[in-house]
Formats: structure tokens, C-alpha cells, sequence
């Protein structure tokens, strides 16, 4: 089984990966930022000329749909699963 | 008619009613070549008007081939195919039959050219698909299948409603584009019937209600056909409906906070085909040629990647017999494959660049910045925050990684699925990809001419800041994320309690009621009425009779022979004989008039 095993390969490696993704994450931002590679004329609003803009909105908008959700969630919505048996 | 023109359907239903008949080594070959057929004729179908009917002084169209008609009957096609191979190993011939009869509705419905013809198909897929759920045989499945049912019924009686209003009220039977800037009562109807099967809320909760119970392989059919083919009549018949963008964003929020409480996979990825069709929904009311394609091209990627989620799951249910976060997590030693399979649907339905989400997504976005409305532009990206950090990173996390939740038994019974499974899903898998990488493929089939560029340097950079950065968020909070054995109160509430309330009250004041008035009739009346007839007739009997004989009680016995020789044939000639008579004459004053 060669996908288990690189898989396996993977989870050894965690930290590194995790290293390896934080990097990617910095440089897609600064890559954002030059204006030259990632041209924002046609940019619908102001706010998305932002160097990135679209991360702060990922990450605050994930925050947010979590925190908003499970409160939701626990303020009545989500009940034991025999809510509905006789 | 003037000369034959096959019906893609007709391929389908023949299928399905041969099927009992072909010999059990054969039954596999049928299945691949009935879909296989299927889609041939699809890919052949050219634009034009065909299958004529003249009924009475009505004029049935089977089949208007457009752009937009040929479009969805080729995805439809296409998905019926895969489906179909995902659950080749299935032995009941009724499942089959169910899931043709299902996809020959979808599309004939799509191609019908009426009205008449659209609502006939339209309510045969709701008939069929029923028994994909019900074939699931569990006390859930049964009930979610009754609720699906009545709630779709409901929904034919109002678009049956709304078609009699507006061919009476207009003459015209053929299905046209209503005038949306000042809908008719008889367009309202319509409109509410579509809403109901594209799941809009609070129309919605029949989907993750119904979806989640259906059969592993039946839950595939379901979560490509009903919805989508609801997609296709709203852009037929309502396209620039300015109510449709704001239910669409709705529902693209509202499915993605669902998704958050969720526990169950594929009840998860149903609340997720509620927020992807809120896209579609949303374009269909922009109305403009850059928001139908993106509607189109959506609805077709979107049939592929959620076809293939509820395979990954479905594998995953079919394997262990669980589809719950909180009896699942650890697998990827057991079904990597599944998982690998699961993500590329995952990252399509995320719209990552490369994958089939990337290409479609943003034609409907860019929509509606490029309308200027941008409230609805940023909470669509929201929703798609919301698409990423669920499917993409939840289901696959909590079912293949995370705190391994398993009982000894489900983790024993855990392995990779069978050979057609993987096979469907690396076939769609390929899709995905195909799709995201190469556009003209897909753009090429949209309705209107594409001036669209999805591989800009500034929408990579977009996407992919924000799906990285939602994942950051994602492993930040996956504490609060942790699966709960919980269920989400939904819409169905109201009539599934309601229902419970009448029940309730028919059951107790009604009934109770009902029953004490009988015992006291029981009690009182009628034991006294035994009594006195008992005594009367052994008065009758004993005493009268014996006098003279027993003549009467013989002649009791014999009229009971009698009775039995000249019950029931008697009375049927009698009555068949004056059905005749009756239609006989009125030939005769016919005739003479």
C-alpha cells in the first residue's frame, strides 16, 4: 500500500509540513503584494486592493461562521439525537 | 411526428422494466450499457423541437433541445452513468429501477417543452426517487421517506396549481420564461413549487432530512437529480427574478451553519448541496449572461463533486456501517483511497484553483460584482469560507485523521470498497480535475458565449489566500469543532411535531371519547337488545316451532344452502348484465341521433 505509507511518510514529517505551509501562507501574501505578479486594477472594491485583504477575510470569516454557528448551535438548535423518538 | 426521435428517458425506462428479466451473469453487462446508451443519445441530441404528441386539441413537446435543456440532460446523463457503476454490486433490482425511473424523470423533464409533459416527469422523479430512501430499510428511512414524500406532493399540488392558473388564464401550455417584473398568482405557485425542489429555506429541510438516510448508493442519484433539475426550471422560467439573490445568499449562508453542528457526514454534505445551490439560485437572479452561465457551469460541476462526496461518504457508511464523526476518525490506514477521493471532492466543491469549483464558482461571484451588488458578492465569498472549512477540511479530518472514535467492530469491518466504487469515484475524480484544468470543455457547452478568464493572477492569489487562511482558522478552533452526538432542530420541525400534535390529539380527546361512547353503547344498549332477542328467539324456537314440527328451522337450513350457491356470480351477472344493457342503449340513442 504505497498511499498508506506515504501517508504514514506525511505524519512523521508533521512539523516539518506545518513549516512548510506556514511559509506558503507568508508568501502568498507578500506575492499579493507586488503589484507587478498580481495585478488589482480590475478589483471590484477599494478593500480588496489590500495586500492581503483575502486572507484577513478567510481567516476572520472562518472565526466568525464557527463561533456564530455553534452559538447558535448550543443557544437551542442542536439537541440529543432521540429528540424526535416517541 | 414525422419521423421517430428516440427519448433519452424511453432508453432509461426500458432499462429499468427489462431489468427483472435479464439472467442474473448478465444483470452487471445491462447495467453499464442502459446508462451507457443513455448518455450516447444525449451527446447526439441537436437543437430543435422534437417528439410531437397531439393529444386532444393539446400539443405535447417530449423534447426541446436548447443550449440550456441539452446542458443539464448531458450532466444528468453522465451522472446517471456513474452512479449506476458506483453501486454495480448492488443485487436488488428495485434500486436500479427506482434510480433509472428517477433519472428518466430529471430528464425529461429537462427536455419537455410544456407544461404538461414538464409536470408528469416532474412528479415521476419525486415517485421514484422515494425508494431509494425507503430501500435503506431502516425506522428512519421509512419515516424520512414519507415526510420527503408528502413534502414533494405538496409542492406538485402548488406547481400543478399554478400550471392549470397560467394555461387557463393564458391559453398557452408551452413552458416559456414568465414575466418576471410582475409575477401572476398562477407564476407565484410555480415559483413556490420550484423553490421547494431546489430546497430553498425554509422550504429546504426535506433535504438533509430525506438525503442522509437514503441508500449508500441512492443518496448519489438523490443529491445530483432533484435539486439541479430544479435549478434548470428556474433558469428557464424565472431568470433575472430580483426575490432569487437574496434567497440564494441566504441559502448559501444558511446551509454552511448547519454544516457547522452538524455530526453526520452525509446529512453535512446535504446541508452543503442546500448552500452550493444557493449559488445557482442567486445567479439565476442576477439574470445576466455572465450569471446563467455561471448558474449552468456551477450546477454542472457542482452534480460531479457532490456526486462524488456522497460516494467517499457512502463508501465510508457502505464499509462501516457508520456515517456519524463521533463513531468514526483514524481511517486513512483503512480506506485511503476514499479519502484521497473524498478530498479532490472537497477541494472542487471549495472552488480550489485546478479543481472543477474554481471554474464555475467565480463566474456566479463575479456576477454580482460585476452588477454592483456587493453585499451579495462578499457573503457569497463568506459562504465559500464556510464550503472549504467543512467540506474540505472537516469531513475529511474528522473521518480520516482526528481522534480515532471507532468501536473495535466498525474498525474491524473498515476496508477499501469494492473495485466499481473506487472506479465511479476515480472516474468523477478525473472529472473534477479535467474540468478545473482544461475550460473550453465545460465552457463550451454554456448556454451563452463565455468572455470569462478564471486563471487571472489576482483570482488565484484570492482563492487561495482565502481557503489557506480558512484553514488556518480551522486547526486554530478545531477544538470547538469536535464532533458532537447531536442532532440540528431544523424547518421540520414544525411538521414533524405538528404532526406529532395532531396525531396526538386525534389519539386522545378524539379517540378516548370515541372509545367511551361505544363501551357505554356495548354496555348498556346492545347487551340488553342480545338479551331480549336471545330470549325471543328461543321462545321462537322452542316452543312455536317445536309445535309444529321444526318445519321453520328445515326451512332455515335450507335457504343457507341456497344463500351460498347464489351469493356473488349471481349478483355480478346481474350487475354486468345491466352495465351492458345500459351502454348498449345509450349506442343506440347515439346512433339514432
Amino acid at each position: 500500500m504505497n498511499l498508506v505509507a506515504f501517508i504514514a511518510w506525511l505524519r512523521r514529517h508533521l512539523r516539518r509540513l506545518v513549516q512548510g505551509c506556514c511559509v506558503l501562507l507568508a508568501l502568498l501574501v507578500i506575492v499579493d503584494a507586488i503589484p507587478g505578479v498580481v495585478n488589482k486594477e480590475h478589483a471590484h472594491t477599494a478593500v480588496e486592493r489590500w495586500p492581503g485583504f483575502w486572507a484577513l477575510f478567510g481567516w476572520a470569516g472562518c472565526v466568525v461562521l464557527i463561533v456564530l454557528s455553534k452559538w447558535l448551535g448550543h443557544a437551542g438548535l442542536m439537541q440529543r439525537e432521540d429528540y424526535y423518538d416517541e | 411526428m414525422s419521423d421517430f426521435w428516440l427519448h433519452p428517458s424511453v432508453i432509461l425506462l426500458v432499462g429499468a422494466a427489462l431489468l427483472p428479466l435479464v439472467p442474473r451473469p448478465l444483470k452487471p453487462v445491462w447495467l453499464l450499457v442502459v446508462p451507457v446508451c443513455t448518455f450516447v443519445r444525449v451527446v447526439g441530441l441537436t437543437p430543435g423541437v422534437y417528439g410531437q404528441v397531439e393529444v386532444f386539441d393539446l400539443t405535447l413537446v417530449f423534447g426541446r433541445v436548447d443550449a440550456l435543456s441539452r446542458l443539464f440532460a448531458y450532466v444528468m446523463g453522465l451522472i446517471t452513468g456513474i452512479a449506476t457503476l458506483y453501486g454495480l454490486h448492488v443485487r436488488e433490482d428495485g434500486q436500479h429501477m427506482a434510480a433509472w425511473t428517477y433519472a428518466a424523470g430529471s430528464v425529461g423533464a429537462i427536455l419537455a417543452g410544456d407544461w404538461l409533459t414538464f409536470f408528469l416527469f416532474w412528479e415521476l422523479m419525486a415517485l421514484a426517487s422515494v425508494f431509494l430512501i425507503w430501500y435503506r430499510r431502516t425506522p428512519q428511512a421509512l419515516g424520512a421517506g414519507y415526510r420527503y414524500l408528502l413534502v414533494h406532493l405538496a409542492g406538485g399540488v402548488s406547481l400543478l396549481a399554478g400550471i392549470v392558473w397560467q394555461v387557463g388564464s393564458t391559453g398557452q401550455l408551452d413552458f416559456a420564461t414568465f414575466e418576471v417584473g410582475s409575477l401572476s398568482p398562477a407564476a407565484w405557485l410555480v415559483l413556490l413549487g420550484f423553490l421547494l425542489n431546489a430546497a430553498v429555506p425554509p422550504l429546504h429541510a426535506w433535504l438533509p432530512d430525506a438525503y442522509a438516510e437514503g441508500t449508500f448508493n441512492g443518496s448519489v442519484f438523490l443529491s445530483a437529480l432533484t435539486t439541479k433539475t430544479a435549478v434548470y426550471a428556474l433558469c428557464r422560467g424565472f431568470a433575472g427574478l430580483e426575490l432569487l439573490v437574496p434567497l440564494g445568499v441566504i441559502m448559501a449562508l444558511y446551509g454552511v451553519v448547519y454544516a457547522v453542528l452538524e455530526n453526520d457526514c452525509r446529512r453535512l454534505l446535504a446541508y452543503h448541496i442546500v448552500s452550493q445551490v444557493g449559488y445557482m439560485v442567486a445567479g439565476v437572479g442576477l439574470g445576466t449572461e455572465l450569471a446563467i452561465n455561471g448558474t449552468c457551469a456551477h450546477a454542472f460541476a457542482h452534480i460531479l463533486y457532490k456526486g462524488l462526496l456522497f460516494m467517499g461518504c457512502g463508501a465510508v457508511l457502505h464499509m462501516t456501517g457508520q456515517s456519524k464523526f463521533t463513531e468514526l476518525g483514524g481511517l486513512w490506514q483503512k480506506m485511503p483511497w476514499a479519502f484521497v477521493f473524498t478530498l479532490v471532492g472537497g477541494l472542487s466543491i471549495s472552488a480550489f484553483p485546478l479543481f472543477s469549483g474554481f471554474v464555475s464558482k467565480s463566474m456566479v461571484v463575479a456576477a454580482a460584482f460585476e452588477d454592483h451588488r456587493l453585499l451579495a458578492a462578499f457573503l457569497l465569498m463568506l459562504a465559500s469560507v464556510g464550503t472549504f472549512l467543512h467540506t474540505g477540511l472537516k469531513v475529511p479530518y474528522f473521518i480520516w485523521f482526528g481522534r480515532n472514535r471507532c468501536k473495535p467492530e466498525t474498525w474491524e469491518r473498515a476496508r477499501e470498497a469494492p473495485w466499481n466504487m473506487n472506479l465511479a469515484m476515480a472516474v468523477t475524480s478525473l472529472l473534477c480535475i479535467f474540468i478545473g484544468s482544461y475550460t473550453p470543455y465545460l465552457y463550451s457547452m454554456l448556454p451563452h458565449p463565455v468572455h470569462y478568464e478564471p486563471y487571472t493572477a489576482y483570482h488565484v492569489s484570492e482563492t487561495l489566500q482565502l481557503l489557506l487562511f480558512t484553514a488556518v482558522g480551522f486547526f486554530l478552533l478545531i477544538r470547538k469543532l469536535e464532533p458532537e452526538p447531536t442532532i440540528s432542530l431544523d424547518t421540520d420541525w414544525f411538521y414533524r411535531m405538528g404532526g406529532r400534535a395532531f396525531l396526538r390529539w386525534a389519539r386522545h380527546p378524539v379517540r378516548t371519547w370515541d372509545d367511551r361512547l361505544g363501551e357505554c353503547y356495548r354496555r348498556c344498549g346492545l347487551a340488553g337488545l342480545r338479551a331480549v332477542a336471545g330470549w325471543v328467539r328461543a321462545f321462537d324456537q322452542l316452543v312455536i316451532d317445536g309445535l309444529v314440527d321444526g318445519l321453520a328451522w328445515r326451512i332455515a337450513l335450507l335457504g343457507g344452502r341456497l344463500r351460498t350457491l347464489q351469493r356473488g356470480p349471481v349478483q355480478e351477472s346481474l350487475t354486468v348484465g345491466l352495465a351492458v344493457l345500459v351502454v348498449g342503449l345509450l349506442l343506440v340513442w347515439w346512433w339514432w341521433r
